[in-house]
């Protein structure tokens, strides 16, 4: 990287960069060298990061005429969908901007999964996704709470009342997070105070990511580390800023068509019905991108084996890096490991479906098989299969991956070329 | 091309799943579908039909139901029943509100004002339980949200009154409905042929009053629904058209190297 070659052109410039060097970190930010194989399943840093800008630029507004009371609560988000000037536009923007941002994230997850970037040297970086990732859930959940429906008020409830399965104190807990001896008010307030903060503990995180994340450099469909700058890489500015802008457009109208078209189909229609504590809805569901977690939660017949359960699951993220024990990094090169990946991709589906069904019957039964094969994926399979699995040649650079070969990916997958050239 | 299939394989896969749930969750009995002028991508509110219901409304519903998240000038405001200024004054001024204090100190009664919220049928929630045999009339600003199958559903209800199957033994008050939740209801039949008389000579079935109360209700629980359609499908073509324009840039620019983009 050249950033410490850099020197600002005019007198102006140079005076103001010798003492706070923001024209360095811009020259940095355009010039960095970012390999030029990324597809479009790297776009989705930049969509989050737009994101999570709308998410806080959309709040704010709320913010203004939301009225965090219980009384006032519901008919305050009434008055935003009906009197305020494109009240419902912000509105439903926030509401499945939510949902967006949580597709995003589970892709951008998933590629990371896929292309092995949590491993070294880039443990640092998915460690601080996963806190943004936890930051997200917890901020959209107490979001959740704040318009007062049935579905807000109760699905605090049942999330509230999980940290009553801690022994001992669980109940001291659970009534000082309320603060009182149900949900009502005092809880209301403070999970809008709290609503409020995280997106800018969430928005620091991502700084330290993006930093972390330009130390090594990016990773890249191939996974095997790469000279910088060289002919493997392109600067950011204009290459990956364009394309990354291409994806963000063809994302803005799937979004838009859900805000315009669809504004509620992604949330509970008993939100709609002002909280009443002493009527409980027939089912009671958290949002969609929660549901994998809601029903490992509900697979374990113990409550507090169950909040455990549920908490591990993120855990066992957190310390992927040293739970792969695999060196080679991007699936490409991995023919075992894929269909494993496929396999956790659809248990997930499977785990966020019946976490939506009745914790019944066949769901439960369900829930359980997927529940356990989530835990062997990460505990038995990834550390087994590191030793055992027999990976593919991989490429010498980007540019030249099977020996001064075509740059394609579909080349560079495709081994018998390899051995042949050999 | 590979990434593309399985993309598919897991866009079928998740709908098919979402389409069994929302299978599962209508299995009492289907609800009756109707082609509502307001569906659709470009979707507006019969006009005619939204004054109709508002009637229906106030002359049926309202003796028990609120509209509390309402004022009278919405009646008046664009995409909704669009009554002019005159027609809503008059009628808001049907209805008598409290204000005050005035300079003695007192409340007063008088006509309500445009600008006033609809006047609720009862005092509080339990007086409206109390004059309903133990049920709360909901409050019907939001309902066709609040319900899944949305304005299907409330049709669905209103047209779904019939005897009850041979076996199911009702309490006095309550009565069987082919749509409603668990299939009882503490709601009498609310609609009759001709309960009402239209003024634009529309016959006043109850399948027509139905599908004009439950427009209404559609635009009360979402009254910006024909701005949302509108700037909707300008967004759409602008994105599409900036999208297009962003993608031969990309390519251009993508040019310069020797990688396919």
């Amino acid at each position: 990287m050249s950033d410490h070659e850099y020197t600002p052109k005019s007198k102006v410039g140079k005076w103001f960069n010798d003492r706070l060097p923001l024209l360095t970190l811009a020259n940095h930010l355009t010039d960095y060298p970012t390999p030029k194989n990324l597809n479009y399943w790297w776009t989705f840093g930049g969509i989050l990061t737009f994101c999570l800008i709308t998410q806080i630029i959309t709040g704010i507004v709320l913010g203004m005429h939301y009225v965090a009371h219980a009384d006032l609560a519901f008919q305050s988000v009434e008055h935003i969908m009906r009197d305020v000037n494109y009240g419902w536009l912000i509105r439903y923007v926030h509401a499945n901007g939510a949902s967006m941002f949580f597709l995003a994230v589970y892709i951008h997850i998933f590629r990371s999964l896929y292309y092995g970037s949590y491993k070294s040297p880039r443990e640092v970086i998915w460690i601080i996704g996963m806190l943004i990732y936890f930051l997200m859930m917890a901020t959209a959940f107490m979001g959740y709470v704040l318009p007062w429906g049935q579905m807000s008020f109760w699905g605090a409830t049942v999330i509230t009342n999980l940290f009553s399965a801690i022994p001992l104190v669980g109940e001291s807990i659970t009534n000082w997070l309320w603060g009182g001896y149900s949900v009502d008010n005092p809880t209301l307030t403070r999970f809008f105070s709290l609503h409020y903060l995280f997106p800018f503990l969430i928005l620091g995180l991502v700084v330290l990511h993006i930093w972390a994340l330009h130390v090594p450099g990016n990773n890249n469909p191939i996974g095997i580390d790469i000279k910088k700058p060289s002919k493997d890489t392109v600067p950011f500015h204009p290459y990956i800023v364009i394309k990354d802008a291409f994806a963000l457009l063809i994302f803005l109208l799937i979004f838009a068509f859900f805000v315009f078209f669809s504004p509620n189909i992604l949330g509970h229609a008993d939100n709609y019905i002002e909280a009443n504590p002493l009527v409980t809805p027939a089912h009671i569901v958290p949002e969609w991108y929660l549901l994998p977690f809601y029903a490992i939660l509900r697979s374990v017949p113990d409550k507090l084996l169950g909040v455990i359960a549920m908490f591990a699951a993120i855990f066992v993220l957190v310390i992927l890096p040293w739970l792969d024990t695999s060196k080679v990094r991007s699936t490409v090169f991995r023919p075992i490991y894929k269909q494993f990946y496929w396999f956790l991709v659809a248990d997930v589906l499977i785990l966020g479906y019946v976490g939506a069904m009745p914790a019944e019957g066949i769901y439960l039964l369900i829930a359980r098989v997927a529940t356990a094969y989530y835990f062997a994926h990460f505990l038995l399979i990834l550390p087994f299969l590191g030793f055992k699995e027999k990976t593919t040649p991989l490429p010498l650079s980007i540019t030249e991956p099977i020996l001064g070969g075509s740059p394609d990916m579909a080349m560079a997958r495709d081994n018998s070329n390899y051995k042949e050239k050999l | 091309m590979r990434n593309l299939f399985k993309l598919t394989f897991f866009f079928i896969l998740v709908s098919s799943l979402s389409f069994s749930k929302i299978h599962a969750a209508g299995e009492q009995n289907d609800l009756l579908e109707v082609d509502w002028s307001f569906k659709s991508f470009f979707g507006k509110f019969d006009r005619a039909s939204l004054q109709r219901g508002y009637q229906v409304y106030a002359e049926v519903c309202a003796s028990c139901h609120s509209l509390k998240h309402l004022s009278y000038r919405n009646l008046a405001e664009k995409g909704g029943p669009e009554f002019t200024e005159l027609e809503a004054k008059a009628i808001a001024s049907n209805f008598e509100v409290t204000d005050g204090p005035n300079s003695d100190g007192e409340m007063f009664e008088r006509p309500a004002k445009l600008s006033d919220k609809f006047v609720m049928p009862y005092a509080n929630v339990q007086e409206a339980i109390a004059a309903n045999g133990g049920a709360y009339p909901p409050d019907m600003s939001v309902l066709v949200k609040a319900r899944g199958g949305g304005a299907n559903y409330i049709y669905s209800v209103l047209m779904g009154y019939d005897e009850p199957p041979a076996g199911m033994e009702l309490d006095d008050g309550v009565y069987y409905n082919k749509y409603m939740y668990g299939n009882k209801i503490k709601m009498a039949s609310p609609l009759d042929d001709d309960i009402v008389e239209y003024s634009d000579g529309t016959k006043a079935t109850v399948d027509q009053m139905a599908k004009d109360v439950t427009t209404f209700l559609q635009w009360t629980a979402e009254p910006h629904l024909e701005a949302r359609h509108k700037l909707g499908f300008r967004v759409i073509i602008y994105l599409s058209v900036l999208t297009i324009l962003v993608y031969f840039s990309m390519k251009k620019i993508w040019s310069r190297i020797e990688t396919k983009v």
